[in-house]
C-alpha cells in the first residue's frame, strides 16, 4: 500500500540535522503582540492592494485596509488596533521594497465587529470564494496563491479534495501542531468545500512522521466515509502539490497546469483552518502559526499576528545560539534568506529557520556528471543540463530542457557533491524565460491591435 | 541583536553525506583490495607501478593547473583515482616510465585539455592505456605469470611470458584462478574476488548504478550463452560463458570504468544502453577482431557515443503533455 503512494525522484533531507522533532512536540503559543506592525499591501501572488488607509488613521484589529485591485488577488486586513504611522515601502523577505502600511499597536485589541456567515451549510462555490477573497485567504504552505480565485466555480467537475497536511520542509512544525488542536474546526471547513463542490472523496495526506496528527485527523472525521486519512512517506517534496496528487490519485498534472484541470482540489490544513476562522467566526486572515526553529535558544511554535516583524520572533525564541549564521524566512529548502530584524511576517510564512554555519553549502566544484539531480529532481527534469544551459546563456536550449517546470524545491542543490547552485540556475531561468515570454506575448498582442 | 548574517539561494540545506571528494575516496577504497591482490600476485613491481603511477597522475595534474594559473583541485582526488586505474592497465613488467607517460597523457592530453574535472570525452585511464597499447605494444602485451605470494619479490628479467586466458588457444585455467586472479593479465584485472568485493561497496555506498554493471556483464554472458550455449565446461576451454566472464578485463571495467560519471549516461534508461552497448562491443572484439581482449575500446567506444545517448534519452517533465493543437501551444 505504502509503495502505491509514492512520487518519482525526491530526497529526505532530514535525516540528522531534521530540527522537526524539537519543535514538533512543543504546543502553539500567543506571544507578545509587537509593538509595530508592518502589513505588505501584497502578501499574495497576484495584483498587490490598495491601501484604505492613510497616516494617522486609526484602526482596529480586523479593519480591512488594503482592497484587492486585480482578478486575482486578496484583502488585506489589520492584525492590531492601534494608529496608522505611515504608508511607505518597506523591505520584505525577498530583500524588495513594497507598499506596506505601518501601524503602531495601542496593545488594546479592539475588534471589527464580527459577522459570521449565518448559514454555513447553503454556501456554494461562489459564496465561498467571494468571503475568501473579502477575508484574505491565501494558500498559507507558502505559495499564497488567492483563495478566492482558487476555489472559484470550477469549469470542470472536480471529485477529490485533497487536504494536504504533509508538511514535508525540514524543522518547521506549524501545519503539524495545529491540525493537533484545530483538527475538528478542519474538517468541518473542509466539509463546506465538499458540499459546495459537490465532492466525492476527501483526502487528507500527512506524513508518517507525524502519527499523533494523523490519529487526530482520523478521529476528527471518523464515520464519514467520503474521508480517508492517507500516511504519506516521510519524503521531500512530499507536500508539493502535483507530487500530493499523484501520490494520492495518479493523476498528473499538466506543465503548466493547476491540479483543479484533474478534477483534484489541493488545499493546505492551515488555510483550511482559515476558512474555518472566516466561515464560522468572520476572523480574516491576520494571524498564522509560524515555527521558530533551528540555531535558537529556544525554539517554538507560535500564533503570530500578520506583519509582527521578525526580531520579535527572535525576542520570544531567547535569541540565537553564538553559531547562527543564516535566518530563514520558511524552510531551509525553499525558504529566502533574510539578514534584516525588520522584516515583517506575512501571510506565507510558514516558520523563522536559524541555521549553523557548518550546515551551508559548501565552496562549488565541477560537475562530474554523476546524475544525482536527475535522480531525484520530482519534475523529471535533467537539473544539470539546464545549468549548463544557463551559465552559457542559452535560455532557449534551458526552456526546451523544461526548466519552466522547475517547483523549485531544491532537491538537486541538496543532493549534488560539487555543491553547484542548481536550483539557482533553473530558478533564474524561469525568471527570465518567462519575462521573454511575457515580452513576446505583449508583442504579439500590439500586432494583432493593429 | 544585529549580527552577520549570510544570504544565499535556496535551497540552504546540503546533503553533508556526499562531496566529489568523498565520491573518489570511495571509489579508492573500492580499488584498494584489488591494489593488495595486484601486489601478491605480481609481487613488487606492481607495488612499483601503482606508485609511480598515482604519483605521475597528481604531478600532472598540480603541474598542469599550477602552469595554466588555475585553481589546484588535487585534493578532489580524482586523479588519484586515474592513477590507480591506469596503474590496473599496466602489465607487471612495464617499465616505470610507461606508468609515467600514461599518467601524463591520461591526465593531461585527456582530461585537462579538454576542460579538467567532469569535462573530458572519454575515460583517462582506458584512454591512456589505448595509447600505451597502441604504441608501445610489446611491451603493454607481455603478460608475466603470477607468482603469488613471493612477496615483495622483483620482478626477474627471465620472467616468463604466456599467454593471457584470452589469447587464442589459450584455456589452461581453472575458474578458481580466474577468479582469484591467479592468471597472467594486467595487474589490476586479474583478481575478479577483490574487484566485485570493491563493486559491492560501490553499489552499498551508492557511488555507482546497477544498470551498468549488470547490463554490461549480462550482455555478455547472454551473447556468449548464444554463442556456445554452455555456462561452462572443462572441455570447452575458453568456449563457455563463465569462463569469459571471468577473463580479461570485464569486471574491471564493468565495475570500475563504464562506471565513470563523466563519460557515462545520467539518465537510468541510458546507463542501461551504455551498459548492452559495452557488452556488444566486447563480445564482438573478442570474438571477431584479431585483439584477444575489447574491454577497453568497447568502453571507450560507448564513452564516445555518451552525449548522443544522453541526447536521446533525455526524460520528459512530470506531466508533459503533447501539445493537442499547434495553435494553442502558440497561445500558451
Amino acid at each position: 500500500m505504502s509503495l502505491y503512494y509514492r512520487f518519482p525522484g525526491g530526497i529526505h533531507p532530514h535525516e540528522g540535522i531534521n530540527g522537526k522533532s524539537v519543535t514538533s512536540v512543543l504546543p502553539i503559543v500567543e506571544p507578545q503582540q509587537p509593538s509595530r506592525v508592518v502589513i505588505p499591501m501584497q502578501q499574495h501572488i497576484g495584483a498587490p492592494c490598495k491601501s484604505l488607509v492613510k497616516k494617522g488613521d486609526r484602526v482596529k484589529v480586523g479593519m480591512k485596509i488594503g482592497e484587492p485591485t486585480g482578478f486575482v488577488s486578496s484583502a488585506v486586513h489589520s492584525s492590531v488596533s492601534g494608529t496608522v504611522v505611515n504608508v511607505e515601502p518597506c523591505v520584505l523577505a525577498n530583500g524588495l521594497e513594497a507598499e506596506c502600511v505601518i501601524i503602531d499597536n495601542d496593545f488594546k485589541d479592539e475588534w471589527v465587529e464580527l459577522h459570521p456567515v449565518e448559514n454555513p451549510d447553503a454556501m456554494d462555490a461562489a459564496a465561498i470564494s467571494a468571503l475568501s477573497r473579502e477575508m484574505g485567504l491565501v494558500g498559507l504552505g507558502g505559495a499564497t496563491f488567492p483563495y478566492g480565485v482558487k476555489l472559484m466555480p470550477p469549469k470542470v467537475k472536480l471529485d477529490t479534495l485533497i487536504l494536504n497536511g504533509a508538511e514535508c520542509e525540514p524543522y518547521l512544525s506549524a501545519d503539524h501542531r495545529l491540525m493537533l488542536i484545530k483538527a475538528k474546526e478542519i474538517i468541518e471547513a473542509t466539509k463546506r468545500m465538499q458540499q459546495a463542490f459537490g465532492i466525492e472523496k476527501v483526502f487528507i495526506g500527512i506524513e508518517k512522521n507525524k502519527p499523533d496528527a494523523i490519529d487526530v485527523m482520523k478521529k476528527a472525521c471518523e464515520g464519514d466515509k467520503t474521508f480517508s486519512v492517507v500516511p504519506l512517506r516521510v519524503w521531500y517534496p512530499q507536500g508539493g502539490e502535483k507530487q500530493l496528487v499523484y501520490a494520492l490519485t495518479k493523476r498528473r498534472v499538466r506543465t503548466g497546469g493547476l491540479p483543479i484541470e484533474k478534477g483534484a482540489l489541493v488545499v493546505n490544513v492551515g488555510s483550511c483552518y482559515a476558512l474555518y476562522q472566516a466561515i464560522y467566526k468572520g476572523i480574516p486572515l491576520i494571524e498564522r502559526v509560524v515555527t521558530v526553529s533551528g540555531a535558537v535558544q529556544k525554539p517554538g511554535n507560535y500564533l503570530v499576528r500578520i506583519g509582527t516583524p521578525v526580531h520579535r520572533l527572535i525576542e520570544e525564541s531567547e535569541g540565537f545560539l553564538p553559531d547562527a549564521k543564516m535566518m530563514i524566512y520558511g524552510g531551509p529548502m525553499m525558504g529566502m534568506a533574510i539578514n534584516r530584524m525588520d522584516i515583517p511576517v506575512t501571510k506565507g510564512c510558514s516558520g523563522i529557520t536559524v541555521l549553523e554555519r557548518k550546515l551551508l553549502h559548501g565552496q562549488e566544484s565541477a560537475c562530474i556528471r554523476c546524475g544525482r539531480c536527475v535522480e531525484v529532481c520530482p519534475m523529471l527534469l535533467c537539473p544539470s543540463d539546464i545549468d549548463k544551459a544557463f551559465r552559457k546563456g542559452r535560455y532557449d536550449d534551458a526552456e526546451k530542457l523544461g526548466a519552466m517546470n522547475c517547483l523549485e524545491c531544491g532537491a538537486c542543490s541538496w543532493s549534488c557533491p560539487a555543491n553547484r547552485a542548481l536550483t539557482q540556475s533553473c530558478k533564474t531561468c524561469k525568471k527570465i524565460i518567462g519575462e521573454r515570454q511575457r515580452a513576446a506575448r505583449q508583442k504579439q498582442q500590439k500586432e494583432g491591435a493593429k | 541583536m544585529q549580527k552577520k548574517l549570510v544570504v544565499s539561494c535556496s535551497p540552504h540545506l546540503h546533503n553533508k553525506a556526499v562531496s566529489s571528494q568523498r565520491i573518489m575516496l570511495d571509489v579508492i577504497i573500492a580499488l584498494l583490495p584489488t591494489a593488495v591482490a595486484a601486489v601478491w600476485f605480481f609481487g613488487g613491481s606492481a607495488l612499483m607501478l601503482i606508485i609511480v603511477s598515482v604519483l605521475s597522475a597528481v604531478a600532472a595534474e598540480f603541474l598542469y593547473q599550477y602552469h595554466m594559473r588555475q585553481p589546484i583541485t588535487v585534493s578532489d582526488l580524482s586523479a588519484v583515482v586515474t592513477g590507480l586505474l591506469l596503474a590496473f592497465n599496466l602489465p607487471a613488467n612495464a617499465p616505470w616510465w610507461i606508468a609515467v607517460v600514461g599518467s601524463f597523457l591520461a591526465i593531461i592530453l585527456v582530461k585537462q585539455l579538454f576542460g579538467g574535472l567532469g569535462q573530458n570525452f572519454i575515460n583517462p585511464a582506458l584512454a591512456a592505456r589505448a595509447i600505451l597499447m597502441l604504441s608501445w605494444t610489446s611491451l603493454m602485451a607481455a603478460n608475466v605469470l603470477p607468482h603469488g605470494g613471493e612477496w615483495l619479490a622483483p620482478a626477474t628479467t627471465d620472467a616468463v611470458s604466456v599467454a593471457t586466458p584470452l589469447a587464442h588457444g589459450a584455456s589452461g585455467f581453472t575458474l578458481w584462478q580466474l577468479f582469484s586472479g591467479d592468471v597472467p593479465g594486467m595487474i589490476g584485472e586479474t583478481c575478479k574476488l577483490t574487484l566485485l568485493l570493491g563493486g559491492v561497496y560501490l553499489l552499498i555506498r551508492r557511488v555507482i548504478d546497477w544498470r551498468i554493471p549488470v547490463a554490461f556483464i549480462g550482455t555478455v554472458a547472454i551473447a556468449y550463452f548464444i554463442k556456445t550455449g554452455t555456462l561452462y565446461s572443462v572441455e570447452s576451454g575458453s568456449q563457455n560463458v563463465l569462463y569469459q566472464l571471468l577473463s580479461g578485463g570485464l569486471i574491471l571495467g564493468a565495475v570500475f570504468m563504464a562506471t565513470d560519471y563523466v563519460t557515462s549516461p545520467m539518465t537510468g534508461l541510458g546507463r542501461l544502453i551504455m551498459g548492452i552497448g559495452c557488452g556488444l562491443f566486447l563480445f564482438i572484439i573478442r570474438e571477431y577482431s584479431s585483439y584477444p581482449e575489447g574491454c577497453s575500446f568497447a568502453i571507450l567506444f560507448m564513452n564516445v557515443l555518451t552525449p548522443l545517448i544522453d541526447r536521446f534519452t533525455g526524460t520528459k517533465p512530470f506531466g508533459f503533455e503533447k501539445p493537442k493543437t499547434p495553435a494553442k501551444e502558440a497561445k500558451a
